[in-house]
């Protein structure tokens, strides 16, 4: 049997198989066919200090093999988190990663501070890239001295393995993992969504109630393997993610670079996708004659040097 | 909840762009209630990309099978019109909170067009639990009363209301509910415009609405299906609803 466990910027995964932020909810929803135990982890819903209503409907749009989403990052907020989700997934065996969110540095740090003694969460996921609120989010992520600032702050205050989340929509993506690495983060998670819309030709107006959204879905995945390849050459250890759907594109993330790989769309489309790509990959393993998954990392990407 | 490949027993043209679909789905069947839908994928290619929840018309537990009634509209239901007996659909549910038979009150049904499939639904329960029950039901014209066959069967009385006036009353379905309020709860489904005229015209009667959304995840997981509730906050439509108290929803702004 071919060894999957990985070590992502010190986050242990028995598989690289993750769920990506935002798609998978607080794993309750998934449970009862998704065993939570099963895939590499969960990363939860992103989670603010205080409870966020989200944004006005209509909230998604389907597009051409993708879709766009403008939630607005409804959520029940951290002490939901901390007294009802985090015991439950503990109890479901599941490997949690929390992905937070704030409108300010003080906002984030606050969350780190409070999961540091969560022994249930196993690393963080900041989010710097969400393209849909209007203060904090993607604000954070776009330029080089912000995200530092932000990943230094929150650095001093945590000492979970901090993953950062990448946007894809700026102009040097390695220009800000570059920050972000230089600020203490362990790792990058890359990409969030890309900035689109769609536009009703009846009602000649915007259809999401935000007016743009993020795309996602398979319609973005060579734009999000194309970002992995690039920063495979910044050192800290990468969770691809952006339209995996298939095992064939998970493997494809870690040829380019990736350590593990964050599936999203695919679960609503196909709600044990995770559990498909984790199968597929084993007996892709097996076929190869590779022992363990790590070989992989990198592969095909002469100009990886992963951390 | 189940995620279950189902066989197609049936599908076929109902009325003008509409059908019905026989499905064999024993764990789903055995689970559903009045009101809940399940989220199906027609196809395995990447366009249309998601689901499509669609509402249970009928149930039949001993069979293991059930109904949708639906229309073709875009690309997902044209691919599920496609679809021949013997084929397979990939099916998620029961989902969502479907409809609570109020006690002590006859049941009175409303229905818009396509919105009658979840509600053939309730009076197959009503018929079941020994209830009196009525349905009224509306559409653009005669042969879109898409629902009749099935009450008909289920020999549940039906009002038609149809736009043109070429069955029944002329005008819209809830035109008939004036003077059929006393000792009524209300159920009904159809397109926003016509929830929101039962909404105003319920009053302090009880009534539930079943309301229809675009959905990626159907679980309440993606939280994108958001509709709006009094006083400014969202409710899901997946697992808050599709069946919603009167009271709780607006459709407003």
């Amino acid at each position: 049997m071919a060894d999957l466990a990985v070590n992502l910027g010190g986050i242990r995964l028995r598989n690289p198989v993750l769920a990506a932020s935002g798609t998978f909810g607080y794993g309750r929803e998934y449970a009862a066919i998704v065993p939570l135990d099963r895939i590499g982890a969960i990363i939860t819903k992103g989670t603010s200090l205080e409870p966020w209503a989200g944004n006005p409907p209509p909230r998604t749009v389907e597009t051409a093999a993708g879709m766009l989403n403008a939630i607005g990052l409804e959520n029940p907020g951290l002490k939901h988190l901390v007294e009802a989700d985090l015991p439950w997934l503990a109890g479901q065996g599941a490997t949690v990663v929390v992905n937070i969110v704030g409108k300010t540095v003080d906002e984030y740090t606050a969350i780190a501070e409070a999961l540091d003694a969560q022994p249930a969460v196993a690393g963080l996921e900041l989010n710097v890239s969400c393209p849909n609120i209007d203060k904090g989010g993607m604000a954070f992520g776009l330029h080089p001295e912000t995200a530092y600032a932000l990943v230094r702050a929150v650095r001093k205050r945590t000492r979970h393995p901090l993953l950062v989340k990448l946007s894809p929509n700026v102009t040097d993506i390695v220009r800000i993992a570059e920050q972000v690495r230089d600020a203490g983060a362990d790792g990058l998670s890359a990409v969030n969504t890309l900035v689109g819309m769609a536009i009703d030709i009846h009602c000649r107006r915007p259809v999401l109630g935000n007016v743009t959204g993020g795309l996602s879905g398979p319609a973005i995945k060579p734009v999000a393997l194309a970002a992995v390849w690039r920063l495979a050459r910044v050192g800290l250890p990468i969770l691809g993610g952006g339209g995996v759907s298939f095992w064939q594109d998970a493997v494809e993330f870690l040829l380019a670079g990736a350590t593990a790989v964050a599936v999203g769309t695919a679960t609503f489309v196909r709600p044990r996708a995770m559990l498909e790509i984790v199968q597929g990959m084993e007996e892709y393993l097996e076929c190869q004659g590779i022992e363990r998954i790590t070989d992989l990392v990198g592969a095909a990407n002469p100009g990886a040097r992963i951390g | 909840m189940n995620l279950e490949q189902a066989r197609v027993v049936e599908n076929r043209l109902l009325a003008p762009g509409h059908r019905r679909m026989v499905l064999h789905a024993p764990a789903i069947a055995a689970a559903a209630g009045p009101g809940q839908f399940v989220h199906l994928r027609a196809h395995d290619s990447f366009h249309p990309l998601l689901r499509r929840p669609l509402s249970v018309a009928r149930c039949d537990r001993s069979a293991g099978t059930l109904v949708l009634i639906y229309r073709v509209i875009g690309e997902g239901t044209t691919r599920l019109a496609d679809r021949r007996p013997g084929d397979w659909i990939d099916l998620l549910g029961p989902l969502g909170r479907g409809f609570r038979l109020a006690p002590g009150l006859t049941p009175l049904l409303v229905a818009g067009g396509v919105g009658v499939a979840p509600l053939i639904f309730l009076a197959e329960e009503c018929v079941r639990k020994g209830r009196a029950v009525e349905v009224l039901a509306g559409a653009r014209s005669a042969s879109l009363l898409v629902g009749e066959e099935d009450l008909r069967e289920l020999g549940v009385k039906c009002c038609p209301a149809t736009d043109d006036g070429s069955r029944g009353y002329r005008g819209p379905v809830t035109g008939l509910l004036e003077g059929r309020l006393d000792g009524r709860a209300l159920y009904a489904s159809g397109p926003p415009g016509m929830l929101r005229q039962v909404q105003q015209l319920a009053g302090e009667v009880p009534a539930q609405l079943c309301i229809e959304a675009t959905m990626a995840c159907g679980v309440g997981a993606c939280r994108g299906c958001a509709c709006r509730a009094r006083g400014g906050a969202h409710r899901l439509v997946c697992t808050d609803g599709p069946v919603f108290d009167s009271h709780e929803v607006t459709f407003d702004g």
